[in-house]
């Protein structure tokens, strides 16, 4: 793994030959407006169905291993 | 006496004559399938009984008159990260292992308005990760030309099934070449439309100003309906396009005098160019020549600076998109030994997670990381607008750019396994249309020994109608997507 990262950003390192000076970053490929819609609200995933997939839930909770040791909670 | 060409739109005429049923086309899918895919492996979770279903509804829609789309009836295969409710969507990952979406991609609505059965999910590189569809969890997909190479990928299931006959149509997605180089592979059309054309709700991210998704089928003909199909604004997607369903399908013609292909002139520089596929791109130009088409040269010269800019690229998106799969919400979770929520994270991605989508979310990390973003992704980013720049002067000259999908024929499984470098730099022709948003399709062009060869032709953002219609009437012209593999 550790080879095969060194390799592609060796291959990367070719970037700095090339001068971008001036050159803005492309964020967008194409202009497109910000759009915006009614503030209405919409049907969405029901929260039953939500948490379905969870490898652990509760209700409609997600449950997951303590978060905060017993020294910190004190 | 070969059998007949089975595109969508020959089924098609089958059911409209009454010759064939949606019923039949499943089951003829299923048998077909059962007979090929022990071997090759393009199919997930298939669900004939579903398809059937679907089929039948189909059936009894066309009776009554009310046939809701050209695509009413035809059976179709999805890449395994265009989700479904109630299906399975693995991204061919053991961290998604058990899930079921809860919800559709539009594209997948949008198939279903149309009333096209899915009869499978497809195989694919792990979250889209690879160019050869060995990077599955499921194991690889085999090329139906020759079992011992790769379909290509990452949609090496969509495309080896539609090449092997199991299905005329399949969905795919491509974010650096991943509908069009395993279409080039086996032999198939593969498109990937100009960005933002095809919604990417539902389409489980990779790298998000990249990804597209798109059509497999054995003609530009088939594609162009499917396009139409999936096309089209979607307020889910706030980077979908604000344009209606694409009509490509009206626009298709065999004229092609009065186009100006353009050939660029560093193609034949680009390292790893094989003889065979030098060779093929140049006699399929010609044949636009001969029926007219003036031919250019043009000039992309950073598409050099390509395959940097876009591992950088999508690396980066991809170590952010990647993020939710942590084991709380869905999908694969491991404790770790020692308990706790930071060794549960770290246990369930280096269990849930294959090693090139470690590889890649540790370099994009590493490329977005305080100290490097200046000189890796904001370098990247400046490449593509150089990138776009080359294209905008190419398209001043000229209609569509042809060139090689890919610099060689498939490759044997296993054989750049061990050097994800060499697989990435063959990427080289694929992956400019992505980074300048640009709409391209790979169309069978010949054959390199025994394997297929793609011929690329890449449009202008939004001109996916021109590019369909130019690989359309190559298609009229040339036979090479009438060859069948010998399964």
């Amino acid at each position: 793994m550790t080879r095969s990262l060194e390799a592609i950003l060796d291959h990367a390192a070719d970037l700095e030959t090339l001068d971008t000076s001036g050159v803005a970053p492309t964020v967008h490929v194409l202009p497109l407006p910000t759009p915006l819609r009614p503030d209405e609200a919409l049907d969405t995933v029901a929260p039953e169905a939500a948490v379905a997939n969870a490898p652990q839930a509760e209700g409609t909770a997600f449950l997951v291993p303590k978060v905060l040791d017993s020294e910190a909670e004190g | 006496m070969a059998e007949p060409l089975q595109t969508a739109a020959a089924l098609r005429a089958a059911l409209d004559a009454g010759r064939e049923s949606a019923v039949g086309l499943v089951d003829a899918a299923r048998a077909r399938a059962d007979a090929v895919d022990p071997a090759l492996r393009a199919l997930l979770h298939p669900r004939w009984d579903a398809a059937r279903e679907e089929a039948a509804a189909s059936d009894r829609r066309r009776a009554a008159g009310e046939v809701a789309s050209k695509l009413d009836g035809i059976p179709i295969v999805v890449k395994d990260n265009i989700v479904q409710c109630d299906e399975p969507a693995t991204c061919a990952s053991r961290i998604l292992e058990g899930y079921r979406s809860p919800f559709s991609a539009t594209a997948i609505e949008r198939l279903r308005a149309a009333g096209a059965p899915i009869v499978a999910r497809s195989n694919m590189d792990e979250f889209a990760m690879g160019s050869s569809t060995e990077n599955s969890a499921f194991g690889p997909t085999r090329n139906p030309w020759n079992p011992e190479c790769v379909p290509g990928g990452s949609s090496g299931g969509s495309a080896a099934a539609v090449a092997a006959d199991i299905v005329p149509l399949a969905l795919g997605s491509d974010t650096g070449g991943s509908i069009r180089q395993p279409a080039a592979f086996c032999g198939v059309v593969g498109m990937k439309p100009t960005y933002g054309r095809v919604s990417r709700w539902g389409l489980v991210a990779f790298a998000s100003s990249l990804d597209q998704i798109g059509p497999i089928a054995r003609t530009a003909e088939d594609a162009a309906w499917l396009l139409d199909a999936i096309s089209g604004h979607d307020p889910r997607d706030s980077t979908s396009l604000p344009e209606p369903p694409l009509e490509t399908t009206n626009a298709l013609g065999t004229d092609v005098a009065g186009l100006t292909i353009g050939v660029p002139q560093e193609v034949s520089s680009l390292g790893g160019l094989a003889a065979g596929v030098r060779d093929r791109v140049a006699e399929a130009v010609a044949v636009f020549e001969a029926a007219g088409a003036r031919t250019c040269p043009v000039s992309l010269p950073h598409t050099r600076y390509g395959i940097a800019a876009y591992y950088l690229v999508c690396t980066a998106e991809a170590s952010s998109n990647l993020a939710r799969f942590d084991g709380v919400r869905y999908g694969h979770r491991t404790e770790g030994p020692e308990g706790g929520i930071t060794a549960m994270y770290e246990y369930t991605r280096a269990r849930g997670f294959g090693d090139e989508v470690k590889r890649r979310i540790l370099l994009g990390t590493y490329a977005l990381s305080a100290g490097y973003y200046e000189a890796y992704y904001r370098k990247a980013q400046q490449v593509r607008t150089l990138l776009r720049g080359d294209f905008e002067r190419a398209f001043a000259q000229c209609d569509v750019i042809a060139m090689p999908s890919v610099p060689e024929a498939a490759f044997r499984i296993g054989e750049k396994s061990e050097d994800p470098l060499s697989m990435y730099l063959a990427d080289v022709f694929t992956v400019s249309a992505n980074l300048v948003g640009a709409p391209g399709i790979s169309v069978p062009c010949g054959f390199d020994g025994r394997l297929p060869v793609g011929l690329q032709l890449v449009g202008p953002a939004l001109a996916d109608a021109r590019v369909l219609r130019a690989a359309h009437a190559y298609q009229q012209m040339t036979d090479h997507h009438e060859q069948r593999p010998p399964l």
